[in-house]
C-alpha cells in the first residue's frame, strides 16, 4: 500500500485548525482571517491530490481499499470504530472537492465586500475597508463547512458520515442566513435547516435499522458491504403487520429519504431555492457543488445496497428512479420560467441532482458519479459567473445612481407588477434587469457561456456531454420512461440556459446599471478561468470506449477505474452496448434546446416585454413561474398541522388539562383544610365547649351548695344520708327478705 | 485504616456543609461569604475531579465506599460509594454547583448568607443522594435536598414565585411520599435498609407468582411516582415550568442539571436491580411516558413565549430521552420479555445482541443525563445573562440581538445547537444511543420519538435564534436595558468576564463530549453492562 494512503485522515484537519483560529485569535483582522482560510484549504488541497493522484495510479487500490481505525466508542461489550477509508470512489471525491474549495475561497475572498443591505453609519470600519462587518466570520463557518465536507468523503463508517453530513447542514443554516438582517434570509436558513432534517430524521431511522439488523451489527463500510451480510439483509423480512418487506427495501428507502433532504429533491426540494438568499460562493460551494451532491454521494457510498434491492427488483429501486427522473423534470420546467439568474440555477441544481438519483435509481452508479464529478464543476462555475454578475450589476447600479445611494433606493425601489411576476428595477438578480453583459464583462461572460454549455450538454467539447449521455446511454436500456424523462429534461435544461445567457449576456443592456456594469476582480475571475478549464476536459475521463473515433483514444478510464472496486463491494457492473440511439437523441436535445431557446429570447427582451413563452403559454407558464404553488400548499398543510399541534399541546399543559388539574388538586386541598378548620370549630371545639360549659353549668348549680349556711349544709346531710339509706340499705333489705 | 479514595469521597460529601456553617458563622462581609463560597466548592470539584481519574473504568465496581453503624434499631448504615453511573452525574453536580456559585456572587444582592447557605445545603444533598447505598440515608438527602429549592425559588425568585415554589414543593412532596411506602415495602420484604443488599435479595422471590408481580408492582409505583415526578417525566411535568421560570438563575441552573437527574438516577439505581420483574411488566408505561414526553415536550416548546419557559419545556422533552432509554433497556430484563423482543423485531437479531442494545439504551440514558446537565445548565446561564440586561424574558420583545451581542450569540449558538442534538457536539451521542438502544426494542415508540429530532430544531432554530439574535435589532421593542450590574444602558451589552468564565467550562464540555465521547462513556458503560449483566445473570 502506498504510504501516501495513510495520509487522507489528515485532510480535513487544516481547514478545522484555521476555523478554530479566526475565531479565536484573528476574527479582528478580515484579510489574515481570509489569508488563513485560503491556506487551510490549499494544504488540505495538497494532500488531497496527493492522496487522490496516488490512488488514481493504484492499480491495487481497487482490491484492497484503505479503511483504518482511529478511535473507538464503546457500546456494551462491542465498540463503534471511527477511521478513514480511501477508495476509487471517495479518491475521485478528492480530486473534486478540495479544488473547488480553494476556487471558490478565493472566489469569496473578493466577493465579500460590504454588502448593500447595511447601513454604512452602522459599521464605519468595515465600510472603509470594503469588506462585509463579518468577513472573518464568513471565512470561519466556510472553513467548517470544508471540514465538514472532507471529512465526510473520508470516513469510514456512516456514524461519522452522518456527523460530518449534520456539520455541513449546520454550515448550510449559518450560510443562508449569513445576512441575517434581511427577512427573507432568516427564514430562508430556518426552512433549510428544517426540511433537510425532515430528511435526516428518516435516515437517522435507517441508520439506526440498519445498524440493528447487520451482522456483525455495525456501521462501518467494511463490515456493512460483506457478501454475507449483503445477502441476509436481501433475504430476511421485516414484518411491518399488513405486509412482510425486506430489510434491504425499507434500509434503502430511508436512506434515499436523507438523499431527498440533502440533494433538495422532491418533496423536500423546497428549501433550495430560497437557499440562494446566502451570499454567492455559498451557493456555488454548498447549494451546487459539494453538500447537495454529498446526497447523491450518500447513495454512492451506500450502493452495495441499493444494488442488491435493485437485483430484487424491489420497490424501492423504482422509487429511487422514480424522483430522481420527476425532479429532473419537474425541477427544469420551473428553471425555464424563473427571472432571478440564481434561482434559474437552483433549480437547475436541483433536476441535474435528480439525472444522478434517476441513475442510480437504473444501476448506473459509473454515470451517476462521473456526472456528479462534472456537474460539480460546470455548476460551481455558473453560480460563481452569477455571483460575478451580480457584482458588476451592483456597480454598475452605484455608477449609474452614484454613491451613498444605500438608504435612498431601497425605499424607492418599487416593485412593478407584471403578469408574468413583479420586476423591482434596482434588482441586481434580476435578468429583465441585465442584458449585453458580455461586453461589459467578458471573462465573466465566455466562462459563463463554457458552463452553460456544458449543463446543456453541448456535444462533444463538453464535459456535460459525456456525464449526460451515459446516465441516457444506460436509461434507454433499463428504463424507457426514465429515459424518456430525462430527455425530455435534457431539452428544457438546453432551452433555460440559452434563455438565461441570450437575457443576461447578448443584446443590449435594459437597464443603466447593465450598461454601466464592469468586470470583476481577478480574485473573483482567476477562479472562473481555472474551474473552466474543468468543465470542458473533465469529461474526458469517461469517453464510452465504443465511441467511434474518440473511444479508443479515451478509453474510459473511470469506467476501468471504478470497475474492479464495484466488484470488490458487490456493485454489478453495466456494460450498456454502444447505440446510437440515445447518443443521438442527446445530441439532439442539447442541440434542439439551445436551439429553440435562441430562437426565443436570441433577439433579447425589449424593456418591459412579458416573456414570450408567457405570450405562448399562458396559465402553463404561470404555473412553473410559481413553481407549482408547492410553497404555498406546504404553509397551509404541514405548517398550520404543525402550529396546531404545538399551540394545542400547549392548551393542553397550561390551560386545558393537565395545570387545572394540578391546580384543582391544590384547590380541593385548600377547601379540604377549609372544611377541617370548620369542623375542628364546629365539632372538636364544640365539644371541647360544650363539655366545659356543661361543666360551667354544673358549677354555677353546685355553687348554691356552697352558700356558708350552717342549717343548709345539715340539711343536705341528713338528705343524703337518708338517699344513702334508702339505696343501699334498701337491697341489704329485700335481700334479707 | 481509610485510604485516600474513603477520604476523597468523605470530603467530597461533607465540604459543602462545613462551606455552609463558615459562611453561616465566620464569614462577616458579603464578599467573604462569596469568595469562601468559592473557594470552598472548588474542593469538592477537584477531589471528584480526583476520583474520576482514578476511578478502574474497565473494572467498574464499587469506589471509596465507606460503611458505618448508623441507626442500629432500624439496622440502617451510613454506607457511601461510588460506580461508574454515580462518579460522572457527582462530577457534574460539583462542577455545577461551582459555575452556580461564582455566577451568584456577582448576580446576589439579596439575602446573601442565606442565599449562600443554602446552596451549600443544596449541594451536600444531592451529592448525598448520588453516593447514598442506604435506603434511609438516600431517603433524607432526597427530601433535603426539597428546602433549600423551596427556599431559593421562593426568596430569591421571580413575580409569581410564592406559587411556583409551593407547586415544586407539594408535587415532589407527594412522590416523596409515595417513595417512602415503597422504601417501607422494600424493607419488610428483605430485612434490611441497604440499596444494594436489597437489590440482592430480590425482594417477594420466595412468594407465588401472582403476588410477586403484585406487591413488586407495588414497590415498582410507589418508586416510579417518587422518581417520575422529579425527572419529571410527562403527566407530571407542570411544576417544572413555573419553578423554572420564578427561580433565580442559578437555582435553574441547579435544578435542571442536577435535580432531575436524581429521579432518573433513582430508577437506574434503584428500580431496574431491585424489581428487574415489575420493571419489565411496566416498562411500556415508562416507554410511553418518555417517547410522549419527547414529542409532546417539543411541540410545547414551539408555542412558548417566554424564553426560559421554552428551556423549561425543553427539558421534559430532552429527559423524555432518559426515560426512554431506561424504558427500552427494562423490557428485556426478564427471560419472557427478552423472548418477546427478540422475535417481535426480527429473525437476524439474537439475543445477545438485544442485551448490547438495552446498554446502549442505558449509555444513552445516563449519557443523556450528563448532557442535558451541562447543556441545559448553559442555557439557564445564558437566559439569566440576557433577563440581567433586559429584566424580561418575552420573547416577543427581543430580535436582532446577534449584530449587538456577537459573543453571547456565538456562545449560544454553540449551546442552542448541542441541546438540538448537532453531532460534533455534546447531545448528538446521547440521542444516537438512546435510539439505536431503543430501535432494537421498541421500534414504533423510537421512531414515534424522532419527531421529536425535528421539533427540537423547530423551535430552537425559529422561537431562540431567529426570534432572539436574527433579523434587524430594532431598539422600540424594548427601551430599557441595563448592562449586568443594573446600571442604565443605551441596549443590549455583550457579556462579561465572569459571565464568559461562567460559560466556558460548559461549552468546552459540549465539544469534548461531542468529538470524542469515548471517556465519559467508557464510565457508564460499564456501570450499564454490570447493570444488565447483574440482573440477568452473566451469559
Amino acid at each position: 500500500m502506498n504510504p501516501i494512503f495513510d495520509l487522507t485522515w489528515l485532510v480535513p484537519l487544516p481547514p478545522a485548525v484555521a476555523c478554530a483560529l479566526i475565531i479565536l485569535v484573528t476574527n479582528r483582522n478580515k484579510s489574515l482571517s481570509s489569508a488563513i482560510a485560503i491556506a487551510g484549504v490549499v494544504v488540505s488541497l495538497i494532500i488531497g491530490w496527493a492522496v487522490a493522484f496516488s490512488a488514481f495510479v493504484d492499480h491495487d487500490l481497487a482490491h484492497h481499499p484503505v479503511n483504518t481505525t482511529l478511535f473507538s466508542i464503546p457500546t456494551g461489550l462491542t465498540d463503534i470504530d471511527v477511521g478513514y477509508a480511501l477508495d476509487p470512489a471517495n479518491a475521485l471525491m478528492l480530486f473534486m472537492v478540495p479544488f473547488l474549495l480553494v476556487m471558490i475561497f478565493i472566489y469569496a475572498r473578493g466577493y465579500m465586500t460590504f454588502p448593500h443591505h447595511l447601513k454604512a453609519v452602522d459599521f464605519p470600519e468595515a465600510h472603509a475597508e470594503g469588506k462585509d462587518p463579518r468577513y472573518s466570520r464568513f471565512m470561519a463557518y466556510i472553513s467548517l463547512f470544508a471540514v465538514g465536507m472532507l471529512g465526510l468523503v473520508t470516513s469510514n463508517n456512516l456514524i461519522t458520515f452522518f456527523v460530518f453530513w449534520e456539520i455541513m447542514g449546520l454550515c448550510s443554516y449559518l450560510l443562508i442566513g449569513f445576512w441575517f438582517e434581511k427577512e427573507s434570509a432568516k427564514k430562508a436558513a430556518f426552512k433549510a435547516f428544517v426540511t433537510t432534517r425532515i430528511g435526516d430524521a428518516l435516515l437517522f431511522i435507517g441508520m439506526m435499522v440498519l445498524y440493528i439488523v447487520s451482522e456483525p451489527s455495525s456501521l462501518s463500510f467494511a463490515d456493512l458491504f460483506s457478501e454475507d451480510n449483503l445477502y441476509e439483509l436481501g433475504r430476511t423480512y421485516a414484518n411491518l403487520g399488513f405486509r412482510e418487506v425486506t430489510w434491504v427495501s425499507i434500509i434503502t428507502f430511508l436512506i434515499l429519504c436523507g438523499t431527498i433532504g440533502k440533494s433538495a429533491q422532491f418533496p423536500l426540494h423546497v428549501w433550495l431555492p430560497d437557499a440562494m438568499e446566502g451570499p454567492t460562493p455559498v451557493s456555488a460551494m454548498i447549494h451546487a457543488a459539494t453538500m447537495v451532491s454529498a446526497g447523491v454521494f450518500l447513495l454512492i457510498r451506500m450502493y452495495p445496497l441499493f444494488d442488491r434491492a435493485l437485483h430484487l427488483t424491489s420497490t424501492s429501486m423504482y422509487l429511487v428512479a422514480g424522483v430522481g427522473a420527476f425532479t429532473a423534470l419537474f425541477a427544469a420546467t420551473i428553471a425555464m420560467a424563473q427571472w432571478d439568474v440564481k434561482r434559474v440555477l437552483a433549480y437547475s441544481t436541483i433536476s441535474q441532482l435528480g439525472y444522478m438519483v434517476a441513475a442510480l435509481g437504473i444501476g448506473a452508479y459509473v454515470a451517476a458519479l462521473f456526472h456528479l464529478l462534472t456537474h460539480a464543476f460546470f455548476k460551481a462555475l455558473l453560480f460563481l459567473g452569477s455571483g460575478s454578475v451580480i457584482h458588476g450589476m451592483e456597480h454598475g447600479h452605484e455608477h449609474a445612481h452614484g454613491h451613498g445611494h444605500d438608504d435612498a433606493d431601497d425605499h424607492a425601489s418599487e416593485l412593478i407588477q407584471r403578469p408574468d411576476g413583479s420586476l423591482d428595477p434596482n434588482d441586481p438578480q434580476d435578468m429583465r434587469n441585465m442584458g449585453g453583459l458580455l461586453r461589459k464583462m467578458p471573462v465573466t461572460g465566455w466562462t459563463f457561456i463554457i458552463g452553460g454549455l456544458a449543463l446543456s450538454g453541448f456535444p462533444i467539447i463538453t464535459a456535460g456531454f459525456w456525464s449526460k449521455d451515459e446516465i441516457l446511454a444506460v436509461a434507454f436500456e433499463e428504463n424507457s420512461l426514465v429515459f424518456l424523462a430525462l430527455a425530455i429534461a435534457a431539452f428544457c435544461t438546453a432551452f433555460y440556459t440559452m434563455r438565461q445567457m441570450a437575457l443576461t449576456f447578448f443584446n443590449r443592456g435594459r437597464t443603466e446599471a447593465a450598461d454601466h456594469a464592469s468586470e470583476s476582480t481577478r480574485s473573483m475571475t482567476v477562479p472562473l478561468i481555472l474551474i473552466s478549464f474543468f468543465a470542458i476536459t473533465l469529461g474526458w475521463i469517461g469517453i464510452p470506449a465504443a465511441f467511434p473515433v474518440l473511444g479508443p483514444i479515451g478509453n474510459n478510464w473511470l469506467g476501468h477505474f471504478l470497475e474492479p472496486f464495484m466488484e470488490v463491494i458487490y456493485i454489478h457492473v453495466l456494460h450498456p452496448e454502444f447505440n446510437f440511439v440515445p447518443l443521438l437523441v442527446s445530441v439532439a436535445v442539447a442541440l434542439g434546446g439551445l436551439g429553440l431557446g435562441w430562437l426565443v429570447y436570441g433577439k433579447g427582451l425589449p424593456p418591459g416585454e412579458t416573456d414570450p413563452m408567457y405570450r405562448a403559454m399562458g396559465p402553463i407558464w404561470q404555473i412553473f413561474h410559481r413553481k407549482y404553488f408547492i410553497d404555498e400548499l406546504y404553509d397551509a398543510t404541514v405548517v398550520r398541522l404543525s402550529n396546531f399541534v404545538s399551540s394545542f399541546c400547549a392548551s393542553i399543559d397550561a390551560r386545558w388539562i393537565i395545570d387545572p388539574l394540578v391546580n384543582l388538586v391544590g384547590k380541593a386541598g385548600v377547601w379540604l383544610s377549609a372544611l377541617a378548620a370548620a369542623a375542628d370549630h364546629l365539632l372538636v371545639d364544640g365539644l371541647v365547649n360544650l363539655t366545659a360549659n356543661f361543666m360551667r353549668w354544673c358549677g354555677g348549680v353546685l355553687t348554691h351548695l356552697q352558700d356558708g349556711k350552717v342549717q343548709a349544709y345539715l340539711v343536705i346531710a341528713m338528705m343524703v344520708l337518708g338517699i344513702w339509706v334508702v339505696l343501699v340499705g334498701m337491697p341489704i333489705v329485700l335481700t334479707l327478705v | 485504616m481509610a485510604n485516600a479514595s474513603q477520604v476523597a469521597l468523605f470530603a467530597t460529601l461533607f465540604m459543602p456543609l462545613v462551606a455552609g456553617i463558615w459562611v453561616l458563622v465566620f464569614s462577616r462581609s458579603d464578599r467573604a461569604i462569596r469568595w469562601s463560597s468559592i473557594l470552598f466548592s472548588l474542593v469538592p470539584l477537584v477531589l471528584s475531579a480526583w476520583l474520576m481519574l482514578t476511578y478502574d473504568r474497565d473494572a467498574g465496581e464499587l469506589y471509596g465506599e465507606i460503611s458505618a453503624p448508623w441507626i442500629p434499631m432500624l439496622n440502617s448504615n451510613f454506607r457511601i460509594a461510588v460506580d461508574g453511573l454515580s462518579l460522572p452525574l457527582i462530577f457534574l453536580t460539583t462542577l455545577l454547583s461551582t459555575l452556580s456559585l461564582y455566577y451568584s456572587a456577582r448576580t446576589i444582592r439579596t439575602r446573601v448568607r442565606e442565599y449562600f447557605v443554602m446552596f451549600h445545603l443544596l449541594e451536600l444533598s444531592m451529592l448525598g443522594v448520588f453516593m447514598a447505598l442506604d435506603y434511609v440515608l438516600f431517603y433524607l438527602f432526597w427530601e433535603v435536598s426539597l428546602v433549600p429549592m423551596y427556599l431559593l425559588i421562593g426568596i430569591w425568585g421571580g413575580e409569581n414565585r410564592s406559587y411556583a415554589s409551593i407547586k415544586f414543593f407539594i408535587y415532589t412532596l407527594v412522590g416523596s411520599v409515595a417513595m417512602l411506602l415503597a422504601i417501607l415495602l422494600t424493607y419488610l420484604a428483605t430485612g434490611t435498609f441497604d440499596i444494594l443488599m436489597a437489590a440482592e435479595a430480590q425482594p417477594f422471590m420466595q412468594l407465588d407468582d401472582h403476588n410477586r408481580l403484585l406487591l413488586g408492582s407495588l414497590a415498582f409505583w410507589g418508586f416510579f411516582l417518587g422518581f417520575a415526578f422529579k425527572v419529571p417525566s410527562f403527566p407530571f411535568h407542570t411544576w417544572l415550568p413555573d419553578a423554572h421560570t420564578e427561580a433565580p438563575t442559578a437555582g435553574s441552573v441547579i435544578l435542571a442539571g442536577v435535580l432531575l437527574k436524581l429521579g432518573a438516577y433513582g430508577f437506574l439505581r434503584i428500580v431496574l436491580p431491585t424489581f428487574p420483574e415489575a420493571s419489565q411488566h411496566w416498562a411500556w408505561a415508562v416507554i410511553a411516558v418518555g417517547a410522549v414526553a419527547i414529542v409532546y415536550g417539543a411541540f410545547v416548546c414551539v408555542a412558548q413565549s417566554d424564553l426560559k419557559r421554552l428551556i423549561a419545556y425543553s427539558s421534559v422533552s430532552h429527559m423524555g430521552y432518559v426515560m426512554l432509554g431506561i424504558g427500552a433497556a427494562s423490557l428485556v430484563l426478564t427471560p419472557d420479555g427478552l423472548n418477546a423482543v427478540a422475535g417481535k423485531f426480527s429473525d437476524a437479531v439474537t439475543s445477545g445482541q438485544i442485551y448490547d442494545s438495552a446498554v446502549m439504551a442505558l449509555n444513552g440514558a445516563t449519557l443523556q443525563m450528563f448532557n442535558h446537565g451541562i447543556i441545559t445548565g448553559a442555557l439557564f446561564l445564558l437566559v439569566g445573562i440576557i433577563y440581567e440586561r433586559a429584566h424580561t424574558r418575552d420573547l416577543s420583545k427581543f430580535g436582532g440581538l446577534s449584530a449587538k451581542t456577537p459573543y453571547f450569540y456565538g456562545i449560544m449558538l454553540v449551546t442552542a445547537f448541542a441541546s438540538l442534538g448537532l453531532p460534533g457536539l455534546a447531545g448528538f451521542w446521547a440521542e444516537f444511543f438512546t435510539f439505536r438502544g431503543a430501535f432494537a426494542i421498541v421500534p414504533i415508540w423510537a421512531a414515534f420519538g424522532t419527531i421529536g429530532i425535528v421539533m427540537t430544531a423547530v423551535y430552537i432554530l425559529w422561537r431562540i435564534i431567529q426570534n432572539v439574535f436574527l433579523g434587524e435589532y430594532d431598539s422600540t421593542k424594548l427601551d430599557h436595558w441595563t448592562d449586568v450590574d443594573g446600571r442604565h444602558a443605551d441596549g443590549p451589552t455583550d457579556m462579561v468576564f465572569f459571565e464568559k468564565l461562567t460559560m466556558w467550562p460548559l461549552v468546552i464540555g459540549m465539544f469534548v463530549i461531542g468529538i470524542y465521547p469515548t471517556w465519559l462513556l467508557s464510565f457508564f458503560n460499564t456501570a450499564s453492562v454490570r447493570l444488565i449483566m447483574f440482573i440477568t445473570g452473566p451469559s
